[in-house]
């Protein structure tokens, strides 16, 4: 046993850390919320280093990294302060055409998605179908080469930037079983019939909305996988979506930063001991998420249900931080909305990506065998 | 990095948890325990002739020359078993002579230690010393020298802890604190962590069988979502706090300096503590009333956990020393 970073790892660290410092450019760090246009510069500045898609395989553009050095990239980029790959093409479309899609569906959107000419978004929820996602009702209709979509998604992040939704829709209404109706289906955003609507957020952001599909006629060459075969496909990306979930490197700044900005409240003890025992829950976050990397790695098998708490207990800690943050600040001083701000749009964390409890759910099931 | 036991580790691992399964189970325990010296001398031997009692110590003095982290899946065992028996005060006090003790010293006490003919307790500042009823000698230090000293000629008033560890109050005032005391203590710290560690898998491993067995309103108590999650729950808290068993014994091992490993130490034992409290109230509380029977394991552990959270030092105590550091 031994927990230390191999010598080969710290120089892979120490070079990301240096490329960071170095490329990153100021006026983009720590910023919750950027428009399309600076989240996309920092997309390029990536892909040109040939950083935007560490995960993928080495002849579409992927690094060839372990999932060690993944790991200490994503937790170097959260530490720096930088903006999100938004997860939607790079790391979700993406890893559904690279298991599912056919060599013509790969080749005509994954250079896109690396180069940043496309932007993605994810069209699973609906307004009746949340956490039971199986129940969804956006029908696709096969009419000749196309399909006819009709329907409403809703939640789905940052739709007003997206050139296309990969959208999970009902292709067969009358079989018992509902997973077993659902298709996998790339819909262009500039199709006539969709349009899409914000919803603003507590938060005052806009970064969700509603999608709504009418009567939108989409090429059937764009279905991935077979028809009726999407549930697959959904269960594939849910597992992979949450080995990422741990946050560790953005928490880890966060921490760091309320050190800094509240120093005179760490002479208040009651204040520091919360601090401090979530600096401990941060420390063992990150030796389970390591655990698990380690697992893999040795094991070659893909993560368990298990990861799960790596969702759970990620989410729960950045709240926690923006909670700290928020009681630590003067809540009438113009500077503090901005952390009151945070606080609200923490909130979502353990909603999105299957809420806490579904993550629960997951481990109760599939780990526990209640 | 590498979260694995190493083939000698596992193997020392395996063969203690099938000793302890075998000649170690709930009723031989409780047999242990109902004894007049409260801990079993054949226990002990069969120790000695596993390596376990010369285990860290210097091959010079007849041991094995093992650190913490061969010593965690030893602690995790006997958490596990809820193991009477006084090994870690004797590895402790060990390891202050080995550290502090002059030539003579070690001479006179390491190579009977690892032959399992003498045990020892460390007294550090506390009036309750663990082990000290059963041991031969008590080591602690005074103004910075190091003494080892007959048990039978001190005054003791021997008793047995909440959870059935034979242990005497001492009418002196021992030091609490030196820089070899403080790595014996901080070594100590870790290896109850690991301890621990083992005593809430099992909390969790029965707890989970009890809810997949008690049937109520026709199904078992499992299949209830309010009961699912907060098992979900208690297995989050043990894999967390087993995390930081890792990391508080390889520090252990690895610490260039006393910050670092005192800096872990500390933040183990807070999560660790936590967990610990959280494990073993629920436990017991999704038994429902079997829970708080004398006669299921599940409370036996219950209350090793609820002493073992306090034991060199309480949440608060290293809340304010992580603080420091």
């Amino acid at each position: 046993m031994d927990l230390n970073y191999s010598p080969e790892e710290l120089a892979f660290r120490d070079q990301v850390r240096a490329w960071l410092s170095a490329n990153l450019p100021a006026d983009l760090k720590d910023k919750a919320h950027l428009p399309k246009e600076e989240l996309m510069r920092w997309h390029r500045i990536l892909a040109k280093q040939g950083w935007v898609a560490p995960a993928w395989p080495k002849e579409w553009g992927g690094t060839g990294w372990n999932v060690v050095q993944r790991y200490i990239f994503e937790e170097e980029l959260g530490y720096a302060g930088a903006p999100p790959i938004i997860p939607f093409g790079v790391t979700m479309c993406a890893a559904v055409l690279l298991a599912f899609g056919s060599e013509a569906q790969k080749k005509r959107f994954l250079p896109r998605i690396y180069n940043g000419d496309d932007f993605w978004c994810q069209g699973y929820s609906e307004p009746g179908s949340g956490s039971d996602l199986a129940s969804l009702k956006t029908k696709a209709v096969r009419d000749g080469d196309h399909y006819i979509v009709t329907g409403q998604k809703i939640w789905t992040t940052l739709a007003h930037y997206a050139d296309w939704i990969f959208c999970l829709v009902r292709t067969d209404l009358t079989v018992e079983k509902r997973q077993e109706g659902i298709s996998f289906l790339l819909i262009d955003m500039k199709s006539p019939g969709v349009t899409v609507r914000p919803l603003m957020l507590m938060d005052g952001w806009h970064s969700v909305n509603e999608v709504f599909l009418d009567d939108v006629k989409v090429p059937a060459e764009n279905l991935v996988h077979k028809e009726n075969q999407g549930w697959t496909v959904a269960k594939y990306l849910l597992g992979y979506e949450r080995m990422n979930t741990g946050r560790i490197g953005e928490s880890k700044r966060e921490l760091h930063k309320l050190k800094e900005s509240f120093s005179e409240k760490m002479n208040d003890v009651r204040w520091r001991d919360r601090l401090t025992r979530l600096e401990v829950e941060l420390m063992a976050l990150e030796i389970t998420n390591l655990r698990f990397l380690d697992r893999m790695r040795r094991t070659g098998q893909p993560p368990g249900a298990d990861v799960s708490m790596l969702k759970i207990r990620g989410t729960e800690i950045q709240q926690a931080l923006t909670e700290l943050a928020m009681q630590a600040a003067d809540p009438a001083a113009a500077e503090t909305k901005a952390l009151e701000r945070r606080y609200l749009d923490m909130r979502k964390t353990t909603i999105y990506a299957g809420s806490n409890e579904i993550q629960r759910n997951i481990i109760a099931k599939m780990t526990l065998g209640l | 990095m590498n979260f694995d036991y190493n083939e000698e580790q596992q193997l020392l691992a395996d063969s203690v948890r099938r000793f302890l399964q075998k000649d170690y189970d709930f009723e031989a325990r409780k047999q242990i325990v109902a004894s007049p010296q409260g801990w079993s001398e054949r226990v002990w031997a069969t120790f000695a002739e596993m390596g376990l009692t010369g285990l860290p110590l210097s091959p010079d003095y007849g041991g094995f020359g093992g650190g913490a982290v061969d010593l965690m899946s030893v602690m995790e065992a006997f958490g596990e078993a809820l193991v009477v028996e006084p090994y870690l005060p004797t590895l402790l006090a060990a390891a202050a002579i080995a550290k502090a003790g002059d030539e003579k010293q070690k001479q006179a006490v390491l190579p009977l230690v690892a032959q399992g003919k003498l045990r020892l307790a460390l007294a550090s500042g506390e009036r309750g010393v663990i082990g000290a009823p059963v041991a031969d000698r008590i080591v602690f230090f005074r103004q910075g020298k190091l003494q080892a000293v007959e048990r039978s000629s001190l005054q003791l008033k021997a008793h047995r802890t909440l959870d059935d560890l034979a242990a005497a109050d001492i009418a002196f005032q021992a030091e609490s604190s030196n820089p070899v005391l403080d790595e014996v203590l901080d070594f100590g710290t870790a290896l109850s962590c690991a301890e621990a560690v083992g005593a809430m898998k099992f909390a969790c491993d029965t707890t989970l069988e009890y809810l997949k067995t008690r049937r109520q309103f026709g199904v078992p108590i499992g299949a209830f979502q309010a009961l699912q999650h907060r098992m979900v729950d208690m297995f989050i808290s043990y894999e967390q706090a087993k995390s930081m068993a890792c990391l508080a014994c390889s520090r252990i091992d690895s610490s260039e300096n006393a910050k670092d490993r005192a800096r872990a130490v500390s933040a183990a034992k807070i999560k660790i503590a936590d967990s610990a409290r959280h494990i073993s109230q629920e436990s017991v509380q999704l038994h429902g009333g079997m829970g708080m029977s004398e006669e299921l394991k599940v409370s036996h552990t219950f209350r090793r956990l609820t002493v073992l959270q306090r034991r060199f030092g309480d949440v608060d105590r290293h809340l304010e020393r992580f603080a420091s550091l």
